[in-house]
């Protein structure tokens, strides 16, 4: 097959969009927009590198804050909330075995994340709206450095993807719960109940003890969406309260900007924000891991009902743990930064070393293993937790923290190398074991640029978060610029990282387009022509 | 003495060594699982390890608690009696400063006070190669104060090390906290 065929039709032929039913359309279009905005993190992250090396012409010093700040946002609600919404809203009913609730809301949740992100990173980056996702108050209604106008677009966009979001949760929950028509009357309390983790508790103290109605992985998900919801209201409240100063602001009322405390305020957000970076990312994770290893292994999961009880652990640390964030806060209660702060937070080195140790010993059950791509890919996401959680456990130290707290150290070996390698390793672990059920059996153009996506991914991964660290342990700071080359050294060899990274994902970015066909990336965005609940068809 | 330096050479090679370590049980792990045949892990090895992750995960902070010399001032510093007193203000990105350079004696212990009137800031000292001394958030309308002891003579450069919009980026006092002898009985 020549070149341009392939590139038009796909990898001989095979991937074909009319097969294709609403829910496999709904779940390809997550993942490729999903891809897209990770597209536009790397290149952002990429400029923001140069920009640190030198600052190039093309950008002004607002807007390089501007990049900064959409930078984590899309990131997270533009790529990493579309894959996992499309991954999660195919993957709870496929193992629940019945029809998604609603494939009308999962494609609202679609609309929503999407249009959301392209507004706020489109009004950052018309108007250099620049407060940071940390927003401490009282910046974000600071109208001296930001236009209000682009603040008002801006918390806008955000708004819209916390309401896909709420859109998203309901549907897991109502899929988990529901009875499908012509179906038995399904026990939707119990199973709600299995799903919480509230039957598995229950029977520490039971002589007969209940079975469990939900799958793992599903009780993974339904638990990470409890953070979700709490989330999505501490987003979208403190988005009205900004919205409130800048409506205000443009009638031409000036509210007092500092009429909320600023240290009430901070907790109340990292509360909320934590509920993602520590609560539902890990237990996304943990419960992406407990799928992927007994699907590549074909073996039941190795200590089952711990994994289970240690998810739980993981949802009430989560509630509990925000308080490292403020341990450089002298007006913190003492009481806060030793529980919260220090000791909750080690609970994470536990839950997260223990979802570790269970995805290997399950894999290990079943030796000898092919090396394919699902699994190398998933064992290079558990080496990326497992090199990022100590980092953050250091740095979530009253003693250490004074030293490390927003230095580049926190966003290198601990974020970056947990987002990048940790979590986006597994998602590419998650995309390379569905792309055959969701294409139908197409094939994969190369097998070559998939060793080339993984080498570099995880070798540019890793060395980002390491020169990151260098040059945090050496005094550099983060969220600031440094413009007589103080930190070049490391700042270049982090470029040539994240370059190593944007290869990686050309490479997968191609094979995929090359795999399925322009054709084939156009049909996945028109109507289905199958009218269908069900997940796939036999063609 | 120990300072921050030594802390965090300290931190590196505990960290890269960890790293190291970690990388190639994850290689070794990828090489193995494609060979042999199936073996069960004993419960016995997990509960080991959950174990060991919880002494590491305690143990980490009454280690640094009990060994790095600010931990416990920082945490109880109202109990103790500051040599000197620094008071300074910030407002629309800039620092004011008691006087324009701080002078402290080496085994000083100074508290640096310090009141934003707008934003909420950061506030650090920095040698001058860029390493960092310490740093504290500086958050309107709370008191943010840090007791510190200095045991060496030395030249710093104070910087908000909070982002606050872009104009924080230049928030820097190149030079202004000088650390010089110290003061012998008579003086």
């Amino acid at each position: 097959m020549s070149f341009i065929k392939t590139l038009i039709n796909g990898e001989q032929g095979l991937f074909k969009s009319d097969t294709l039913t609403p829910m496999q359309k709904m779940t390809l279009r997550f993942v490729v927009v999903g891809l897209i905005y990770f597209g536009f993190v790397v290149i952002e992250g990429m400029l923001m590198r140069i920009y640190e090396v030198k600052p190039v012409s093309f950008i002004t010093e607002q807007q390089f804050f501007a990049i900064l700040t959409a930078h984590p946002l899309v990131g997270i609600f533009g790529s990493t909330y579309s894959i996992v919404c499309g991954a999660f809203l195919f993957l709870v009913p496929f193992l629940m075995k019945k029809p998604l609730w609603s494939i009308k809301l999962g494609n609202w949740t679609f609309l929503l994340i999407t249009t959301g992100t392209f507004i706020f990173w489109f009004a950052g980056f018309v108007s250099h709206y620049a407060p940071l996702y940390t927003l401490y108050w009282p910046l974000p209604a600071d109208f001296s450095q930001f236009s209000v106008w682009g603040g008002t677009f801006f918390i806008v966009g955000i708004a819209l993807v916390m309401v896909g979001t709420a859109l998203f949760i309901i549907n897991v929950f109502k899929t988990i719960a529901y009875t499908p028509e012509g179906w038995d009357k399904q026990p939707a309390g119990a199973l709600l109940s299995s799903a919480l983790g509230i039957t598995g508790f229950s029977n520490l103290f039971r002589k007969n003890k209940k079975e469990h109605l939900v799958p793992l992985p599903v009780a993974a998900v339904a638990r990470g969406s409890v953070d979700m919801a709490l989330n999505t209201i501490t987003i979208l409240f403190t988005g009205i309260l900004i919205l409130v100063y800048m409506i205000g602001n443009i009638l031409g009322y000036d509210l007092k900007e500092t009429a909320i405390d600023a240290l009430l305020y901070k907790n109340w957000f990292w509360w909320g924000l934590d509920l993602i970076a520590d609560g539902l990312v890990l237990i996304f994770v943990a419960g992406t891991w407990y799928l992927l290893a007994t699907m590549i292994s074909g073996k039941p999961l190795f200590m089952q009902n711990i994994a289970r009880a240690a998810l739980l652990v993981e949802l009430i640390v989560s509630w509990t743990v925000w308080s490292h964030h403020l341990l450089s806060d002298q007006a913190q209660p003492n009481m806060l930064k030793v529980l919260s702060g220090e000791m909750v937070t080690a609970f994470e080195l536990i839950t997260q070393g223990l979802a570790f140790f269970i995805a290997l010993a399950t894999l290990w059950s079943a030796r000898p293993l092919k090396m394919t791509n699902p699994l190398k890919f998933l064992l290079g996401g558990l080496l990326g937790f497992a090199l990022a959680v100590p980092a953050g456990i250091m740095q979530a130290d009253v003693g250490l923290n004074r030293i490390l707290h927003n230095t580049q150290w926190v966003v290198g070996p601990h974020v970056h190398v947990a987002i990048l390698v940790g979590l986006t390793m597994t998602l590419y672990s998650a995309i390379y074991i569905l792309f055959p059920v969701l294409t139908n059996n197409a094939k994969m153009y190369s097998q070559k640029l998939v060793n080339i996506h993984f080498w570099c991914h995880l070798i540019g991964g890793i060395g980002m978060g390491a020169f990151m660290g260098m040059a945090g342990l050496n005094g550099m700071l983060r969220r600031s610029l440094y413009i007589n080359g103080e930190f070049n050294i490391y700042m270049i060899l982090a470029a040539l990282s994240g370059t190593l990274i944007l290869t990686g994902f050309i490479a997968f970015f191609y094979n995929i387009v090359m795999s399925v066909g322009l054709k084939g990336v156009i049909g996945i965005f028109t109507p289905a022509k199958i009218k269908t609940k069900d997940l796939v068809i036999d063609i | 003495m120990v300072d921050s330096t030594m802390v965090l050479t300290g931190q590196t090679i505990a960290y890269t060594l960890y790293c190291l370590v970690i990388i190639l049980l994850v290689a070794w792990f990828a090489l193995r699982i494609t060979k042999g045949k199936s073996g069960v892990v004993r419960p016995v090895l997990f509960y080991t390890f959950v174990g060991f992750l919880t002494v590491l995960g305690v143990s980490l902070h009454i280690i640094t608690y009990h060994t790095i010399p600010w931990a416990e001032m920082d945490l109880n510093r109202t109990e103790y009696t500051p040599d000197k007193t620094f008071r300074i203000t910030v407002r629309d990105h800039q620092f004011f400063m008691p006087s324009e350079k701080l002078i402290i004696n080496v085994n000083d212990k100074v508290m640096f006070d310090v009141k934003s009137e707008d934003l909420t800031y950061g506030f650090g000292l920095f040698r001058s190669d860029n390493s960092m001394l310490f740093q504290m958030q500086v958050v309107p309308g709370h008191k943010n104060d840090i007791l510190w002891h200095f045991g060496r003579e030395g030249v710093y450069t104070i910087r908000s090390t909070e982002y606050s919009g872009p104009k924080g980026v230049h928030m820097i006092l190149k030079d202004a906290v000088v650390v010089v002898p110290e003061r012998t009985p008579n003086q």
